[in-house]
């Protein structure tokens, strides 16, 4: 199977109390398609700092990406975003506040394409919005709503349907529920986890939560000090216990 | 009653600074210090020119255009340099003095022609200061309909994006930088517009017309929120209009009021600071009142 996304020899390096220190350590990875890659780690393990290479925001300090093949490395993150979608951990980081959910959809529905001094099309589109949330209680409805009146679940989920609605090739999820209150998180994990499975996703997910990396996903890495201590795929996951993981932290 | 219209007319051609204004100040969400280099800018470029024979209309597109400039001089050291955009607008504000002396040759320059835009295409066969109502009215008419159209283009959403939370936008694909620069360079071309119209209507030109202005700017924004808080963008930019006029009001009634006129931009700094503070202050009054209300 060609790979989705590799990384090879990916170092991070950043200046701190008068030392420089590796974020990340010579890392290895490899995403094939459908990979559905939950990554555990402590706080400061290099998860995030993964996730922004991959997405062009704070670039590697040496090694390279490839994405189907091609390298990436150096490719802005606007050119990255046609192909890689991320939804972040806070809520109002996702969408335009003082946009309505239909006008953050469409805004979303042209990632990483140019912006033209074409007028936009949101009545032709609103169809296709209303499909897309008819089956979320939370959304029905509030397509015209501006997004600085949604409840923080209301707007993740909304974060999570533009990072989907124009299928990317590789979707990250970093810690996505971790900000909201235990059932709103359940009903989310359990959408993004039902879409994922439906439109055949590539993902990768950082999470804290030991019980949502041992019920989602095909594989599971731990990350400790910039360095991959773990990587499981599915058969070697299913004999782990949840306990076995607390050693890892 | 002449007072009055004179006042309506001033509100009007001053709300088209104010509509530039806004593009920085709301839609992209930060404070341009550059207006009031580009206010001038406007201003001597439009009286140079037409002082040097072209036309009024070419002298304003001239304004417009160098206006831009200033625009685009202030979003390279902010979007570029990563210049803080306080700094580079005060840096850009600070080269233009210079560049507007040099267009003048002078500090100040009186427009001796004695055709402007306003006593052109008929306006001078209006009663006084009507002028300025019915150039104003068509100025902002044309500006508010481009900016609504440019504003739902597939660009337009980008830039209202760009300001409403740049992470989001840089994630989806949209080039940040880009928006940056369109946004203040379209603003700071309307403030030079406008630059170039108050020389006109006032018939001189100084390379100092320009302290202040934000503060005449912000105040038509922010009363016009006031009056009319939560409506949509392309109604705000008409409640911009409503702001400037009342703004115009408020002071003509101060300054009627036996106040000095060199108190006038003391005046504007409080009226702003009064606009800016209503919200809080209307909250605190809620409050006291419901404490009120509870205690007995």
């Amino acid at each position: 199977m060609k790979p989705l996304l590799e990384i090879k020899d990916g170092i991070k390096t950043i200046y701190n109390d008068d030392k420089n220190l590796n974020i990340l350590n010579n890392i290895n990875l490899t995403i094939n398609p459908k990979d559905f890659l939950v990554v555990l780690g402590t706080n400061g393990a290099g998860k995030s700092t993964l996730m922004d290479a991959i997405t062009g925001t704070n670039d590697l300090t040496s090694g390279k990406i490839l994405l189907n093949g091609e390298d990436i490395t150096d490719e802005k993150l606007a050119k990255r975003s046609r192909h890689i979608s991320r939804v972040y951990q806070d809520p109002k980081s996702g969408t335009a506040p003082r946009m309505t959910v239909a006008e953050n959809l469409l805004l979303a529905k042209r990632r990483g394409l140019p912006r033209r001094l074409h007028l936009r099309h949101l009545k032709e589109n609103m169809p296709e919005f209303q499909k897309l949330i008819s089956s979320l209680p939370t959304l029905d409805n509030r397509l015209n709503t501006f997004t600085e009146k949604l409840s923080g679940g209301q707007r993740q989920t909304l974060s999570f349907l533009m990072a989907i609605i124009q299928r990317p090739e590789l979707l990250l999820l970093d810690e996505h529920t971790a900000a909201l209150d235990p059932q709103t998180s359940k009903d989310l994990m359990e959408l993004t986890n039902k879409i994922i499975l439906e439109k055949e996703l590539t993902c990768m997910m950082i999470t804290h939560n030991l019980s949502d990396a041992m019920k989602y996903g095909n594989r599971l890495i731990v990350l400790k000090k910039g360095e991959i201590i773990l990587d499981l795929n599915q058969a070697e996951k299913d004999k782990l216990k949840e306990n076995d993981l607390l050693q890892y932290f | 009653m002449s007072l009055i219209v004179s006042t309506i007319s001033q509100g009007f051609i001053w709300s088209i600074l104010a509509i530039g204004l806004f593009i920085t100040f709301r839609i992209l969400d930060f404070p341009d210090m550059t207006v009031e280099g580009s206010f001038p800018l406007g201003a001597v470029t439009a009286i140079s020119l037409i002082q040097s024979g072209h036309s009024t209309l070419y002298a304003l597109l001239i304004a417009f255009i160098f206006g831009c400039l200033a625009g685009f001089a202030t979003a390279f050291l902010y979007a570029k340099l990563n210049v803080p955009i306080l700094l580079a607008g005060i840096l850009t504000m600070t080269a233009l003095y210079s560049i507007n002396l040099r267009i003048l040759g002078k500090a100040n320059m009186s427009l001796t022609k004695s055709s402007n835009i306003f006593t052109q295409f008929g306006l001078d066969k209006l009663p006084t200061n009507f002028n300025g109502i019915i150039l104003g009215i068509v100025i902002i008419a044309l500006i508010i309909f481009l900016l609504i159209i440019f504003l739902n283009t597939e660009k337009g959403q980008a830039v209202i994006a760009t300001g409403d939370n740049e992470t989001m936008a840089a994630s989806i694909g949209i080039n940040t930088t880009v928006m940056k620069f369109i946004g203040l360079m379209v603003s700071n071309g309307i403030v030079a517009l406008t630059g170039g119209l108050i020389a006109q209507q006032n018939g001189f030109a100084d390379v100092n017309m320009g302290i202040g202005v934000i503060v005449i700017g912000l105040s038509a924004i922010i009363i016009g929120e006031v009056i009319y808080p939560d409506v949509p963008l392309s109604v705000r930019l008409i409640t911009i209009v409503i702001g400037s006029i009342v703004y115009r009001l408020i002071l003509m009634i101060v300054l009627q009021l036996g106040f000095n006129t060199n108190d006038l931009k003391l005046i504007s700094a409080i009226i702003l600071a009064l606009c800016l503070a209503l919200p809080t202050i209307r909250e605190q009054f809620l409050k006291t009142m419901r404490n009120g209300v509870k205690t007995k």
